[in-house]
Protein backbone atom coordinates (compact mmCIF):
# COMPACT_ATOMS: atom_id res chain seq x y z
CA UNK A 1 0.00 0.00 0.00
CA UNK A 2 1.44 3.44 -0.91
CA UNK A 3 1.57 6.52 1.54
CA UNK A 4 -0.60 9.09 1.51
CA UNK A 5 0.96 12.46 0.72
CA UNK A 6 -0.50 15.77 2.43
CA UNK A 7 -2.13 17.45 -0.34
CA UNK A 8 0.50 20.59 0.80
CA UNK A 9 3.74 18.28 0.01
CA UNK A 10 1.86 17.92 -3.58
CA UNK A 11 0.98 21.43 -4.19
CA UNK A 12 4.66 22.59 -2.77
CA UNK A 13 6.54 20.08 -5.37
CA UNK A 14 4.31 21.26 -8.05
CA UNK A 15 5.40 24.70 -7.87
CA UNK A 16 9.43 23.60 -7.22
CA UNK A 17 8.71 21.73 -10.34
CA UNK A 18 7.46 24.88 -11.82
CA UNK A 19 10.52 27.05 -10.60
CA UNK A 20 12.58 24.55 -12.00
CA UNK A 21 11.37 24.21 -15.58
CA UNK A 22 9.99 28.00 -15.67
CA UNK A 23 12.79 29.86 -16.45
CA UNK A 24 14.22 27.41 -19.32
CA UNK A 25 10.77 28.10 -21.10
CA UNK A 26 11.55 31.44 -20.66
CA UNK A 27 15.08 31.23 -22.35
CA UNK A 28 13.39 29.40 -25.01
CA UNK A 29 10.73 31.52 -25.63
CA UNK A 30 13.10 34.98 -25.42
CA UNK A 31 14.57 33.26 -28.51
CA UNK A 32 11.92 33.56 -30.70
CA UNK A 33 11.35 36.62 -30.13
CA UNK A 34 11.32 38.93 -33.71
CA UNK A 35 13.20 41.77 -31.26
CA UNK A 36 16.47 43.65 -30.93
CA UNK A 37 16.30 42.77 -27.16
CA UNK A 38 15.25 40.29 -24.56
CA UNK A 39 11.62 39.60 -23.89
CA UNK A 40 9.08 37.36 -22.60
CA UNK A 41 6.43 36.40 -23.68
CA UNK A 42 8.28 37.02 -27.08
CA UNK A 43 7.07 39.72 -29.25
CA UNK A 44 6.49 37.92 -32.66
CA UNK A 45 8.00 34.59 -34.03
CA UNK A 46 11.42 34.47 -35.52
CA UNK A 47 13.99 32.27 -36.36
CA UNK A 48 16.39 34.82 -37.24
CA UNK A 49 18.64 34.86 -33.92
CA UNK A 50 19.55 31.56 -34.43
CA UNK A 51 21.04 32.85 -37.68
CA UNK A 52 22.54 35.05 -36.46
CA UNK A 53 24.81 32.30 -34.58
CA UNK A 54 26.42 31.48 -36.99
CA UNK A 55 26.90 35.37 -38.44
CA UNK A 56 28.84 36.01 -35.58
CA UNK A 57 32.91 34.90 -36.04
CA UNK A 58 33.28 34.18 -32.70
CA UNK A 59 30.63 31.80 -32.12
CA UNK A 60 31.59 29.80 -34.68
CA UNK A 61 34.67 29.39 -33.82
CA UNK A 62 33.96 28.87 -30.23
CA UNK A 63 31.58 26.18 -30.92
CA UNK A 64 33.76 24.41 -33.65
CA UNK A 65 36.83 24.83 -30.26
CA UNK A 66 33.96 23.44 -27.37
CA UNK A 67 33.52 20.36 -29.65
CA UNK A 68 36.63 19.58 -30.57
CA UNK A 69 38.07 19.91 -26.93
CA UNK A 70 35.13 17.94 -25.65
CA UNK A 71 35.24 15.44 -28.50
CA UNK A 72 39.21 14.96 -27.44
CA UNK A 73 39.10 14.86 -23.82
CA UNK A 74 36.47 12.52 -23.65
CA UNK A 75 38.33 9.66 -26.13
CA UNK A 76 41.49 10.43 -24.08
CA UNK A 77 39.16 10.17 -20.85
CA UNK A 78 37.31 6.59 -22.19
CA UNK A 79 41.35 5.81 -23.01
CA UNK A 80 42.67 5.67 -19.40
CA UNK A 81 39.53 5.60 -17.63
CA UNK A 82 38.36 2.46 -19.12
CA UNK A 83 41.80 0.48 -18.20
CA UNK A 84 41.60 2.49 -14.54
CA UNK A 85 38.05 1.32 -13.70
CA UNK A 86 39.09 -2.71 -14.78
CA UNK A 87 42.03 -2.51 -12.65
CA UNK A 88 40.53 -1.32 -9.98
CA UNK A 89 37.75 -3.53 -9.68
CA UNK A 90 39.52 -6.61 -11.46
CA UNK A 91 43.00 -6.08 -8.56
CA UNK A 92 41.29 -4.59 -6.14
CA UNK A 93 42.96 -6.21 -3.62
CA UNK A 94 46.73 -5.99 -5.02
CA UNK A 95 46.12 -1.79 -5.75
CA UNK A 96 46.30 0.65 -2.85
CA UNK A 97 43.13 2.01 -1.43
CA UNK A 98 44.85 5.71 -2.10
CA UNK A 99 44.02 5.10 -5.87
CA UNK A 100 40.15 5.22 -5.73
CA UNK A 101 40.83 8.53 -3.90
CA UNK A 102 43.06 9.72 -5.95
CA UNK A 103 40.36 9.55 -9.14
CA UNK A 104 37.72 11.28 -6.41
CA UNK A 105 40.29 14.08 -6.51
CA UNK A 106 39.01 16.18 -9.80
CA UNK A 107 35.46 16.49 -7.72
CA UNK A 108 36.96 17.66 -4.81
CA UNK A 109 39.48 20.03 -5.95
CA UNK A 110 37.69 23.34 -6.86
CA UNK A 111 37.53 23.89 -10.76
CA UNK A 112 38.66 26.79 -10.48
CA UNK A 113 41.91 26.41 -8.36
CA UNK A 114 42.11 23.93 -11.64
CA UNK A 115 42.01 26.33 -14.05
CA UNK A 116 44.11 28.70 -12.45
CA UNK A 117 47.15 26.61 -11.58
CA UNK A 118 47.37 24.97 -15.07
CA UNK A 119 47.17 28.29 -16.27
CA UNK A 120 49.81 29.14 -13.96
CA UNK A 121 51.72 26.11 -13.71
CA UNK A 122 51.48 24.47 -16.96
CA UNK A 123 50.54 27.45 -19.77
CA UNK A 124 52.67 29.74 -18.24
CA UNK A 125 55.48 27.57 -16.80
CA UNK A 126 56.38 25.37 -19.40
CA UNK A 127 55.20 27.28 -22.29
CA UNK A 128 52.21 24.76 -23.14
CA UNK A 129 50.08 25.48 -25.43
CA UNK A 130 46.31 26.87 -23.95
CA UNK A 131 44.65 24.52 -26.33
CA UNK A 132 46.58 21.37 -24.70
CA UNK A 133 46.28 22.88 -21.47
CA UNK A 134 42.56 22.94 -22.11
CA UNK A 135 42.32 19.24 -23.11
CA UNK A 136 44.10 18.28 -19.68
CA UNK A 137 41.80 20.40 -17.65
CA UNK A 138 39.14 18.72 -18.92
CA UNK A 139 40.19 14.99 -19.31
CA UNK A 140 41.21 15.63 -15.58
CA UNK A 141 37.27 17.08 -15.04
CA UNK A 142 35.39 14.36 -16.69
CA UNK A 143 37.74 11.00 -15.66
CA UNK A 144 36.02 10.47 -12.22
CA UNK A 145 32.34 10.40 -14.54
CA UNK A 146 33.74 8.42 -16.59
CA UNK A 147 35.60 5.81 -13.99
CA UNK A 148 32.33 5.77 -11.58
CA UNK A 149 30.06 4.87 -14.98
CA UNK A 150 32.30 2.40 -15.98
CA UNK A 151 33.21 0.84 -12.28
CA UNK A 152 29.59 0.62 -11.77
CA UNK A 153 28.59 -1.15 -15.10
CA UNK A 154 31.94 -3.89 -14.48
CA UNK A 155 30.09 -3.94 -11.26
CA UNK A 156 27.89 -6.51 -12.67
CA UNK A 157 30.41 -8.30 -14.69
CA UNK A 158 31.09 -11.77 -13.98
CA UNK A 159 34.93 -11.99 -13.98
CA UNK A 160 35.05 -15.68 -14.87
CA UNK A 161 33.78 -15.17 -18.30
CA UNK A 162 36.90 -13.68 -19.22
CA UNK A 163 38.92 -16.22 -17.43
CA UNK A 164 37.09 -18.68 -19.65
CA UNK A 165 37.69 -16.81 -22.68
CA UNK A 166 41.57 -16.67 -21.87
CA UNK A 167 41.91 -20.43 -20.58
CA UNK A 168 40.30 -21.29 -23.33
CA UNK A 169 43.71 -19.19 -25.39
CA UNK A 170 41.95 -16.07 -26.35
CA UNK A 171 44.91 -13.42 -26.36
CA UNK A 172 43.83 -10.95 -23.33
CA UNK A 173 43.42 -7.77 -26.06
CA UNK A 174 41.17 -9.48 -28.21
CA UNK A 175 39.48 -10.91 -24.78
CA UNK A 176 38.79 -7.17 -23.79
CA UNK A 177 37.56 -6.42 -27.45
CA UNK A 178 35.46 -9.44 -27.49
CA UNK A 179 34.55 -10.32 -23.88
CA UNK A 180 34.50 -7.23 -21.61
CA UNK A 181 33.88 -4.25 -23.73
CA UNK A 182 30.42 -5.49 -25.13
CA UNK A 183 29.58 -6.20 -21.75
CA UNK A 184 29.80 -3.17 -20.49
CA UNK A 185 28.76 -0.86 -23.68
CA UNK A 186 26.35 0.75 -22.66
CA UNK A 187 28.42 2.11 -19.84
CA UNK A 188 30.65 3.20 -22.00
CA UNK A 189 28.12 5.13 -24.26
CA UNK A 190 26.63 6.82 -21.12
CA UNK A 191 30.05 7.72 -19.99
CA UNK A 192 30.88 9.11 -23.16
CA UNK A 193 27.84 11.48 -23.24
CA UNK A 194 28.14 12.62 -19.52
CA UNK A 195 31.76 13.70 -19.85
CA UNK A 196 31.30 15.26 -23.48
CA UNK A 197 28.19 17.15 -21.78
CA UNK A 198 29.99 18.29 -18.92
CA UNK A 199 33.18 18.94 -21.10
CA UNK A 200 30.99 21.43 -23.30
CA UNK A 201 29.55 23.31 -20.53
CA UNK A 202 32.31 23.66 -18.43
CA UNK A 203 33.40 27.52 -17.25
CA UNK A 204 35.14 27.14 -14.26
CA UNK A 205 38.71 25.36 -15.96
CA UNK A 206 38.08 27.01 -19.55
CA UNK A 207 38.00 30.85 -18.04
CA UNK A 208 41.23 30.90 -17.15
CA UNK A 209 42.41 28.65 -20.28
CA UNK A 210 41.53 30.87 -23.10
CA UNK A 211 44.12 32.52 -25.40
CA UNK A 212 44.31 34.82 -27.93
CA UNK A 213 42.06 32.61 -30.72
CA UNK A 214 41.17 30.23 -28.61
CA UNK A 215 37.82 30.43 -25.99
CA UNK A 216 34.58 27.79 -25.56
CA UNK A 217 31.47 28.39 -26.10
CA UNK A 218 30.38 28.71 -22.67
CA UNK A 219 33.15 31.45 -21.69
CA UNK A 220 31.89 33.03 -25.36
CA UNK A 221 28.54 33.65 -24.15
CA UNK A 222 30.04 35.01 -20.87
CA UNK A 223 31.82 37.38 -22.68
CA UNK A 224 28.63 38.19 -25.54
CA UNK A 225 26.39 39.03 -22.96
CA UNK A 226 28.42 41.71 -20.78
CA UNK A 227 28.30 43.60 -23.77
CA UNK A 228 25.19 43.05 -25.45
CA UNK A 229 21.55 42.04 -24.56
CA UNK A 230 19.79 40.15 -27.45
CA UNK A 231 18.09 37.24 -28.04
CA UNK A 232 21.47 35.72 -29.28
CA UNK A 233 22.25 33.84 -25.79
CA UNK A 234 18.79 33.01 -25.72
CA UNK A 235 19.23 31.22 -28.76
CA UNK A 236 22.45 29.40 -28.20
CA UNK A 237 21.02 28.40 -25.01
CA UNK A 238 18.19 26.54 -27.13
CA UNK A 239 20.78 24.82 -28.88
CA UNK A 240 22.93 23.81 -25.49
CA UNK A 241 19.22 22.62 -24.45
CA UNK A 242 18.60 20.67 -27.70
CA UNK A 243 21.87 18.99 -27.22
CA UNK A 244 21.16 18.12 -23.45
CA UNK A 245 17.64 16.17 -24.63
CA UNK A 246 19.56 14.28 -27.27
CA UNK A 247 22.01 13.44 -24.05
CA UNK A 248 18.98 12.93 -21.50
CA UNK A 249 17.44 10.14 -24.45
CA UNK A 250 20.90 8.30 -25.07
CA UNK A 251 21.33 7.73 -21.26
CA UNK A 252 18.64 6.43 -20.67
CA UNK A 253 18.46 4.03 -23.40
CA UNK A 254 21.68 2.71 -22.12
CA UNK A 255 21.91 3.58 -18.26
CA UNK A 256 18.53 4.83 -17.22
CA UNK A 257 17.99 8.00 -15.94
CA UNK A 258 17.66 6.64 -12.47
CA UNK A 259 21.33 5.62 -12.30
CA UNK A 260 21.69 9.89 -12.29
CA UNK A 261 19.88 9.68 -8.54
CA UNK A 262 21.97 7.37 -7.34
CA UNK B 1 52.03 -10.52 -11.33
CA UNK B 2 48.61 -9.66 -10.84
CA UNK B 3 50.11 -6.22 -9.13
CA UNK B 4 51.77 -5.17 -12.38
CA UNK B 5 48.96 -5.77 -14.16
CA UNK B 6 46.85 -3.80 -12.01
CA UNK B 7 49.30 -0.77 -12.22
CA UNK B 8 50.12 -0.81 -15.73
CA UNK B 9 46.44 -0.56 -16.58
CA UNK B 10 46.09 2.03 -13.74
CA UNK B 11 49.27 3.98 -14.68
CA UNK B 12 47.78 6.37 -17.44
CA UNK B 13 44.98 7.63 -15.52
CA UNK B 14 47.13 7.60 -12.35
CA UNK B 15 49.97 9.91 -14.04
CA UNK B 16 47.17 12.62 -15.32
CA UNK B 17 45.72 13.04 -12.30
CA UNK B 18 48.82 13.06 -10.45
CA UNK B 19 50.86 15.61 -13.36
CA UNK B 20 47.41 17.57 -14.53
CA UNK B 21 45.84 17.89 -10.53
CA UNK B 22 48.48 17.01 -7.64
CA UNK B 23 51.38 19.05 -9.06
CA UNK B 24 50.44 22.05 -10.19
CA UNK B 25 47.50 22.63 -7.36
CA UNK B 26 50.58 22.06 -4.75
CA UNK B 27 53.07 24.03 -6.45
CA UNK B 28 50.01 27.04 -6.66
CA UNK B 29 49.76 26.09 -2.99
CA UNK B 30 53.46 26.15 -1.91
CA UNK B 31 53.94 29.81 -4.14
CA UNK B 32 51.70 31.22 -1.49
CA UNK B 33 54.51 30.24 1.40
CA UNK B 34 57.56 31.49 -0.37
CA UNK B 35 56.74 35.06 -0.23
CA UNK B 36 59.20 37.87 0.77
CA UNK B 37 57.65 38.67 3.70
CA UNK B 38 57.72 35.39 5.35
CA UNK B 39 55.79 31.90 5.03
CA UNK B 40 52.28 33.54 6.28
CA UNK B 41 52.65 36.89 4.89
CA UNK B 42 50.44 36.57 1.89
CA UNK B 43 47.90 34.69 4.22
CA UNK B 44 48.27 38.23 6.97
CA UNK B 45 47.37 40.47 3.75
CA UNK B 46 44.64 38.59 2.77
CA UNK B 47 42.77 38.58 6.42
CA UNK B 48 44.35 42.16 6.67
CA UNK B 49 42.44 43.38 4.28
CA UNK B 50 38.83 44.19 4.80
CA UNK B 51 37.48 44.29 1.80
CA UNK B 52 38.61 40.78 1.52
CA UNK B 53 37.24 39.67 4.62
CA UNK B 54 33.94 40.91 3.59
CA UNK B 55 34.41 38.94 0.62
CA UNK B 56 35.44 35.59 2.20
CA UNK B 57 32.73 36.20 4.99
CA UNK B 58 29.97 36.97 2.04
CA UNK B 59 30.92 33.83 0.15
CA UNK B 60 30.46 31.42 3.25
CA UNK B 61 27.22 33.53 4.32
CA UNK B 62 25.76 32.98 0.73
CA UNK B 63 26.89 28.99 0.93
CA UNK B 64 25.30 28.30 3.80
CA UNK B 65 21.50 30.46 2.65
CA UNK B 66 21.75 28.45 -0.30
CA UNK B 67 22.87 25.14 1.24
CA UNK B 68 20.27 25.75 4.10
CA UNK B 69 17.19 26.90 1.20
CA UNK B 70 18.21 23.74 -0.94
CA UNK B 71 18.08 21.32 1.82
CA UNK B 72 14.70 21.87 2.57
CA UNK B 73 12.81 22.42 -1.04
CA UNK B 74 15.33 19.32 -2.22
CA UNK B 75 14.02 17.23 1.10
CA UNK B 76 10.22 17.44 0.70
CA UNK B 77 10.25 17.40 -3.07
CA UNK B 78 12.59 14.43 -2.75
CA UNK B 79 10.29 12.77 -0.63
CA UNK B 80 6.99 13.12 -2.82
CA UNK B 81 8.98 12.17 -5.93
CA UNK B 82 10.10 8.96 -4.09
CA UNK B 83 6.50 8.13 -3.19
CA UNK B 84 5.10 9.03 -6.12
CA UNK B 85 3.71 6.15 -8.82
CA UNK B 86 6.03 4.90 -11.33
CA UNK B 87 4.70 6.89 -14.59
CA UNK B 88 5.45 10.30 -12.59
CA UNK B 89 8.17 9.52 -10.93
CA UNK B 90 9.97 9.16 -14.25
CA UNK B 91 9.17 12.35 -15.84
CA UNK B 92 9.63 14.41 -12.24
CA UNK B 93 13.19 12.98 -12.49
CA UNK B 94 13.63 14.20 -16.38
CA UNK B 95 12.24 17.39 -15.03
CA UNK B 96 14.89 17.88 -12.53
CA UNK B 97 17.85 15.81 -14.44
CA UNK B 98 17.21 18.35 -17.22
CA UNK B 99 18.21 21.88 -15.89
CA UNK B 100 20.93 19.51 -14.02
CA UNK B 101 22.63 18.87 -17.09
CA UNK B 102 22.09 21.71 -18.88
CA UNK B 103 24.99 24.10 -17.92
CA UNK B 104 25.27 27.15 -15.73
CA UNK B 105 26.03 30.04 -18.18
CA UNK B 106 22.49 29.03 -19.57
CA UNK B 107 20.63 28.49 -15.90
CA UNK B 108 22.04 31.78 -14.78
CA UNK B 109 21.02 33.41 -17.39
CA UNK B 110 17.87 32.54 -17.54
CA UNK B 111 18.03 34.59 -14.23
CA UNK B 112 19.21 37.23 -15.85
CA UNK B 113 16.16 37.23 -18.11
CA UNK B 114 14.11 37.54 -15.13
CA UNK B 115 15.20 39.97 -12.81
CA UNK B 116 16.48 42.24 -15.15
CA UNK B 117 15.73 46.06 -14.89
CA UNK B 118 13.20 45.28 -18.04
CA UNK B 119 13.00 42.03 -16.75
CA UNK B 120 9.86 39.29 -16.73
CA UNK B 121 9.28 39.98 -13.32
CA UNK B 122 9.73 44.02 -13.37
CA UNK B 123 7.14 44.24 -16.47
CA UNK B 124 4.92 41.67 -14.19
CA UNK B 125 5.06 43.87 -11.42
CA UNK B 126 4.50 47.28 -12.99
CA UNK B 127 1.78 45.62 -15.23
CA UNK B 128 -0.57 44.73 -11.81
CA UNK B 129 0.59 47.73 -10.75
CA UNK B 130 2.15 46.70 -7.64
CA UNK B 131 5.33 48.94 -8.64
CA UNK B 132 5.57 52.18 -10.14
CA UNK B 133 9.10 51.92 -11.92
CA UNK B 134 11.13 48.87 -11.96
CA UNK B 135 13.41 47.81 -9.28
CA UNK B 136 17.52 46.89 -9.09
CA UNK B 137 17.12 43.66 -8.46
CA UNK B 138 20.22 42.34 -10.24
CA UNK B 139 23.56 42.56 -8.43
CA UNK B 140 22.30 41.61 -5.43
CA UNK B 141 22.96 39.08 -2.78
CA UNK B 142 19.29 38.24 -3.31
CA UNK B 143 19.61 37.31 -7.07
CA UNK B 144 22.97 35.34 -6.36
CA UNK B 145 20.96 33.31 -3.24
CA UNK B 146 17.65 32.84 -5.93
CA UNK B 147 20.11 31.88 -9.28
CA UNK B 148 22.02 29.44 -6.43
CA UNK B 149 19.34 27.72 -5.23
CA UNK B 150 18.28 27.04 -8.56
CA UNK B 151 21.30 25.46 -9.19
CA UNK B 152 21.61 23.41 -6.87
CA UNK B 153 17.83 22.24 -6.23
CA UNK B 154 17.90 19.86 -8.91
CA UNK B 155 21.38 18.05 -7.36
CA UNK B 156 19.58 18.29 -3.91
CA UNK B 157 16.66 16.02 -5.08
CA UNK B 158 18.42 13.45 -7.28
CA UNK B 159 20.92 13.10 -4.21
CA UNK B 160 17.70 12.49 -1.93
CA UNK B 161 15.23 10.44 -3.98
CA UNK B 162 17.23 7.27 -4.07
CA UNK B 163 17.83 7.44 -0.52
CA UNK B 164 14.39 8.48 0.83
CA UNK B 165 13.48 5.54 -2.46
CA UNK B 166 15.12 3.11 -0.12
CA UNK B 167 13.08 3.56 3.16
CA UNK B 168 10.11 1.31 2.94
CA UNK B 169 6.55 2.12 2.78
CA UNK B 170 6.16 -0.40 5.78
CA UNK B 171 8.10 0.91 7.84
CA UNK B 172 6.59 4.55 7.34
CA UNK B 173 2.81 2.64 8.14
CA UNK B 174 4.15 0.51 10.88
CA UNK B 175 5.30 4.20 12.70
CA UNK B 176 2.19 5.44 11.68
CA UNK B 177 -0.22 2.12 13.54
CA UNK B 178 2.29 2.51 16.37
CA UNK B 179 0.40 5.84 16.99
CA UNK B 180 3.00 8.17 15.56
CA UNK B 181 1.09 11.39 13.82
CA UNK B 182 3.14 12.27 10.59
CA UNK B 183 5.11 14.85 12.85
CA UNK B 184 6.77 12.00 14.48
CA UNK B 185 6.85 10.11 11.85
CA UNK B 186 8.79 12.40 9.45
CA UNK B 187 11.55 13.76 12.52
CA UNK B 188 11.80 9.84 14.21
CA UNK B 189 11.67 7.42 11.11
CA UNK B 190 12.28 9.36 7.59
CA UNK B 191 14.83 11.70 8.83
CA UNK B 192 17.24 9.71 10.50
CA UNK B 193 17.30 7.52 7.75
CA UNK B 194 18.17 10.33 5.02
CA UNK B 195 20.65 12.08 7.56
CA UNK B 196 23.51 10.37 5.17
CA UNK B 197 21.99 11.15 2.34
CA UNK B 198 21.27 14.44 3.04
CA UNK B 199 24.90 15.55 4.55
CA UNK B 200 26.23 14.22 1.03
CA UNK B 201 23.73 16.79 -0.56
CA UNK B 202 24.51 19.58 1.78
CA UNK B 203 28.55 19.59 0.85
CA UNK B 204 27.82 19.00 -2.95
CA UNK B 205 25.58 22.08 -2.39
CA UNK B 206 28.07 23.71 -0.12
CA UNK B 207 31.28 23.76 -1.69
CA UNK B 208 29.30 24.32 -4.98
CA UNK B 209 28.80 27.38 -3.91
CA UNK B 210 31.57 28.18 -2.10
CA UNK B 211 33.92 27.77 -5.71
CA UNK B 212 31.34 28.84 -7.93
CA UNK B 213 31.97 31.76 -10.59
CA UNK B 214 29.56 31.60 -13.29
CA UNK B 215 26.26 32.61 -11.18
CA UNK B 216 28.21 35.56 -9.03
CA UNK B 217 29.55 36.98 -12.04
CA UNK B 218 26.42 36.97 -14.12
CA UNK B 219 24.12 38.22 -10.88
CA UNK B 220 26.03 39.72 -8.48
CA UNK B 221 28.53 41.55 -10.94
CA UNK B 222 31.63 43.70 -8.75
CA UNK B 223 29.11 44.47 -5.89
CA UNK B 224 28.49 41.22 -4.81
CA UNK B 225 31.85 39.86 -5.30
CA UNK B 226 32.28 36.51 -3.91
CA UNK B 227 35.57 34.23 -3.41
CA UNK B 228 35.15 32.49 -6.84
CA UNK B 229 34.87 36.06 -9.15
CA UNK B 230 37.48 37.62 -6.62
CA UNK B 231 40.00 34.92 -7.28
CA UNK B 232 39.48 35.43 -11.43
CA UNK B 233 39.80 38.84 -11.22
CA UNK B 234 42.76 38.99 -9.39
CA UNK B 235 44.38 36.49 -11.71
CA UNK B 236 42.86 37.82 -14.87
CA UNK B 237 42.61 41.56 -14.13
CA UNK B 238 45.13 42.41 -11.90
CA UNK B 239 47.03 39.53 -12.81
CA UNK B 240 48.67 39.35 -9.28
CA UNK B 241 49.13 35.89 -9.07
CA UNK B 242 50.22 35.52 -5.31
CA UNK B 243 46.47 36.79 -4.46
CA UNK B 244 44.92 34.77 -6.22
CA UNK B 245 46.98 31.79 -5.28
CA UNK B 246 46.09 32.23 -1.76
CA UNK B 247 42.83 32.39 -2.62
CA UNK B 248 43.05 29.03 -4.13
CA UNK B 249 44.38 27.56 -1.44
CA UNK B 250 42.08 28.78 0.95
CA UNK B 251 39.36 27.33 -0.90
CA UNK B 252 40.90 24.19 -1.51
CA UNK B 253 41.59 24.30 2.53
CA UNK B 254 37.76 24.94 3.38
CA UNK B 255 36.36 22.58 0.49
CA UNK B 256 38.74 19.78 1.81
CA UNK B 257 38.10 20.50 5.36
CA UNK B 258 34.10 20.56 4.91
CA UNK B 259 34.07 17.47 2.64
CA UNK B 260 36.49 15.85 5.53
CA UNK B 261 34.06 16.93 8.39
CA UNK B 262 31.20 16.21 7.05
CA UNK B 263 32.35 12.71 6.44
CA UNK B 264 32.98 11.89 9.96
CA UNK B 265 29.61 13.59 10.77
CA UNK B 266 28.11 11.20 8.16
CA UNK B 267 29.72 8.12 9.53
CA UNK B 268 28.61 8.91 13.23
CA UNK B 269 25.29 10.15 12.55
CA UNK B 270 24.31 7.32 10.06
CA UNK B 271 21.82 5.16 11.97
CA UNK B 272 22.86 1.80 10.23
CA UNK B 273 26.44 2.17 11.40
CA UNK B 274 26.62 1.71 15.16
Amino acid sequence: MPTKIHPALIGFTALVFLFLVGPLVIVVGAALSDTTFLTFPPQGFSLRWFQNIFEIDAFRRTILTSLQVAVISTFVALLIGIPASYAMSRYRIQLPGWLSTLFVLPVLVPELVLGFSLLKNLAFQFNAPIFLSLIIGHTILILPYVIRVISASLASFDFSIEEAAISLGSPPLKTFFTVLLPNVRSGVIAAFILAFITSVNDVSISIFLTGPGISTLPIQLLAHMEQFFDPTVASVSVMLMVLTVAVMAIVERTLGLTFLAK
Amino acid sequence: MKRFAGWTLASPATLLVLLGLVAPVAATIYTTFGTPGGPFATYQAFFGSGFRRTVLLRTINVSLIVTLIAVVIGFITAYVVSRAPGWLKSILIIAAVFPLLTGVVVRSFAWLIILGKNGILNSTLINLGVIAEPLSMLYTQGSVIVAMVYLFVPLMVLTLVGVLEAIPDDLIQASASLGANSWATFTQVILPLAVPGLIVGAVLVFTGSFTSYATPQLLGGEQVMMMGTLMYQQAMVTFDWVSASTIAAIMVVITIAIVMAMNAAARRLNPMTV
